[in-house]
């Protein structure tokens, strides 16, 4: 809300900036602003470090069911929930208070709504290796605050990442964390392209997944080797 | 030394009004040992938590030491020690020592009398052993000599323990007896206790208190207890007997 | 009082120093967390060259006069936002059996040294702030005014979420919002928010006497919505408006603590 004004008052002085309208702006920080729940981009949601630090891990890695795509089940089911109760209450104020845009096209809803899904799963492979790094560090407190900073500040969540200036503003748009809120939220505005855009997604959530998966096996084989 | 007048406390449950406490008139006069019997949810707690200054009354009045509780807390407190038997008083993550440091400059013990103080409590409790081990740390026997010792190193005039012998093994609790004995005769600290072991109440107290759905349902010495049900041999049954009374 | 609060804010503080490690990590951390802060101001300032008609310079200038405000209030008052916490497990009954205060102990409760960091980078902001406009003391005298009535402001404002928290155990991030809320507002100049919401900060909620009214005095300029040049300095006599019901809501909260923990 107030991230909306100080944009506005940034586009009133440079109209156009970035290719976005005042509205675009506008929007971008309402839509946004719809991912933080489901997307927990202030970290957190998942309930693995406090069952790591107290040692319940143990019955959940003797279950059948992969830990990972059970704990990945568990996020997108709340994630869907937080769409609906902290997500879409936000983007009906904005779009009532400053009138954002809504796509008339329903070919950009599919593309937004399944880049939405993916950075969903981007997200939830971030904190799920935030989550298992308090297996090798005592202090989960520091690695919560870090994975915050980094995570709103390069997704785009303070600033769109297309004002970062120059070679810095490449390197972030390269970076998984683009993945998570610029991303969609440029598929909604309709201003990246569609089969790009949905490729780099899933090329970071298939990455992140797969480091998520070793550090799986690597955490079986720590309990195993410590008995719990 | 303890005075409640027709003290009440009523609470807001949804909208309806539910009284712990009504109506309850009290007087423990100093260096009395007093200890306070009444099944669950009769109002035991939420009378401590009165004279503590913890829960403000909604009726009648409350003195202790000659203050009102929940207007002088802060005054009434460096007369009074207070224990919970469910839950520490300590600083969880600090180590013993460290809190006892802390209660000395919050009481403004000074220093020379402190370390006597301390150390008479560490000899009679005997916490040497784990001093300087984190209270989280601790079995439930250590903290609950911990908490004791805290309670008193500013040498209160009134001792108030809510179940202070909740959960602990039969050799801790003879500890905390014959510790709580001692101050009472050596110091002359009144001690109003609340518990439900009865061997707390046999061991110790000569005045039985007895809560009832709030008020007070007896008030008398041990045998003046037991007189109540001629025929009764052990404790049990006669406070089982005014209990299940009690809920007719 | 003073010693007392100091007193247990360096014992949490020794017993955390005991795992030094981590204790570096999260002042080095609260730093960085800090200047990316930082960076958002000065990305937005690498695409333009005035916001809402107002420099680079002068926006740092605000931006380090609240945060330094904010983040003193942080470190030192922003532990009674557990209040809640303590209602529900019941832990609250313990403070209330000491010698002192319970706002004094809740505010020290665990605590966290580590947030100088943001201290730290406030203070380095508004510094070269100062420096860079060039600021004199003929009118730079009104920085510590301006800083002082800040923590005021903040303290009530946290005072006053943490009341409220008496009555709604269940919502502490309500409360949350409130605090860190006005944080984010006091960041750029007011001018570039809508004229209804100014004027809720200036004269429901006093924010606006945060940075931004002796702000424009230390910047020797008109205030674009036009308030007297009076209201520059009525910071200190807002904070104290704020501060008594704040602390008159606090001990009606603590009057009417219900100690349902257990």
């Amino acid at each position: 809300m107030l991230r909306a004004y100080v944009l506005i008052a940034l586009w009133q002085a440079r109209p156009g900036l970035a290719g976005y309208d005042v509205a675009d702006a506008v929007t971008f920080c309402f839509v946004t602003q719809a991912f933080i729940g489901p997307m927990q981009l202030f970290g957190g949601g998942l309930s693995l470090p406090e069952r790591i630090r107290s040692g319940d891990v143990a019955l959940d890695l003797v279950r059948p069911a992969s830990l990972q795509l059970w704990t990945l089940a568990e996020d997108i089911g709340r994630a869907a929930y937080l769409f609906a109760v902290r997500g879409l209450p936000p983007m009906l104020l904005g779009a009532a208070v400053f009138g954002i845009v809504v796509p008339a096209d329903p070919g950009r809803w599919a593309a937004f709504l399944a880049g939405f899904a993916i950075a969903v799963v981007v997200s939830f492979g971030w904190r799920y290796l935030i989550a298992l790094s308090v297996c090798w560090l005592l202090d989960d407190r520091g690695v919560a605050v870090l994975s915050m900073v980094l995570t709103t500040f390069f997704s785009g969540l303070l600033v769109p990442l297309n004002l970062f200036p120059g070679w810095f503003g490449d390197l972030v748009t390269a970076l998984p964390w683009a993945a998570m809120v610029q991303m969609p939220a440029d598929l909604y505005l309709g201003k990246a392209p569609v089969p790009q855009t949905l490729a780099v997604q899933v090329f970071w959530a298939a990455v992140l997944l797969g480091a998520g998966a070793l550090g799986t096996r690597a955490v079986r084989h720590k309990v195993v080797i410590q008995g719990g | 030394m303890i005075e409640l007048d027709r003290a009440g406390r009523s609470f807001k449950v949804k909208r309806e009004v539910v009284h712990a406490v009504r109506d309850l008139s009290l007087t423990v006069a100093a260096g009395e040992f007093v200890g306070c019997l009444g099944p669950n949810g009769a109002g035991k707690s939420t009378t401590i938590k009165m004279l503590c200054g913890i829960l403000t009354p909604t009726s009648g009045t409350v003195r202790v030491a000659g203050l009102d509780p929940s207007r002088r807390r802060t005054a009434l407190a460096r007369r009074l020690g207070v224990v919970f038997g469910q839950r520490t008083t300590l600083w969880w993550d600090l180590p013993l020592v460290d809190s006892f440091e802390l209660i000395r400059h919050l009481y403004k013990v000074d220093r020379a009398t402190f370390r006597s103080r301390l150390g008479e409590l560490t000899e009679t409790l005997d916490l040497g052993a784990f001093l300087r081990t984190p209270v989280r740390q601790l079995s439930l026997g250590q903290r609950m000599r911990g908490d004791l010792a805290a309670a008193l190193l500013h040498a209160p005039d009134v001792l108030v323990l809510d179940e202070p012998t909740i959960g602990l093994d039969v050799v801790s609790k003879a500890g905390i007896r014959d510790f709580l004995r001692r101050v009472n005769a050596e110091r002359g600290t009144t001690v109003l206790l609340t518990t439900h072991d009865l061997g707390d109440i046999e061991r110790l107290c000569r005045r039985v208190v007895l809560i009832g759905h709030g008020s007070l349902a007896f008030d008398g010495t041990l045998e003046e207890l037991m007189a109540t049900a001629p025929g009764q041999s052990s404790i049990e049954e006669v406070v089982t007997r005014l209990y299940t009374a009690g809920a007719q | 009082m003073v010693r007392t609060y100091f007193l247990l804010a360096w014992t949490w503080t020794r017993a955390a120093a005991a795992y030094p490690g981590s204790f570096v990590l999260m002042v080095a951390l609260g730093f960085v967390a800090a200047a990316l802060d930082v960076a958002v101001v000065l990305i937005i300032f690498a695409n333009t060259t005035a916001l809402a008609g107002f420099s680079r310079e002068e926006v740092l200038l605000l931006y380090g006069a609240a945060g330094l405000s904010f983040s003193l209030c942080d470190t030192f008052v922003s532990n009674l936002d557990r209040v809640s916490q303590h209602i529900k497990s019941g832990t609250f009954d313990t403070f209330l059996i000491r010698p002192v205060g319970a706002w004094i102990q809740l505010t020290t409760d665990r605590f966290n040294a580590t947030r100088v960091g943001r201290v730290l980078q406030a203070a380095i902001v508004l510094g070269y702030a100062i420096a860079a406009l060039g600021i004199g003391w003929e009118r730079g005298w009104m920085i510590p005014v301006m800083v002082a009535t800040g923590v005021v402001i903040f303290a009530a404002l946290w005072t006053l979420a943490a009341a409220l928290q008496f009555v709604l155990t269940d919502a502490p991030e309500v409360t949350n919002a409130f605090t860190y809320g006005s944080n984010q507002l006091t960041q750029y100049p007011l001018a570039v928010y809508a004229r209804d919401l100014v004027k809720g900060v200036t004269y429901v909620l006093p924010l606006a006497f945060v940075n931004w009214q002796p702000g424009l005095y230390v910047l020797g300029r008109d205030d674009p919505f036009g308030t007297p040049e009076a209201m520059r300095f009525l910071g200190p006599a807002a904070a104290l408006v704020l501060a008594l019901p704040a602390a008159l809501a606090w001990r009606q909260g603590i009057r009417h603590y219900r100690s349902t923990g257990s």
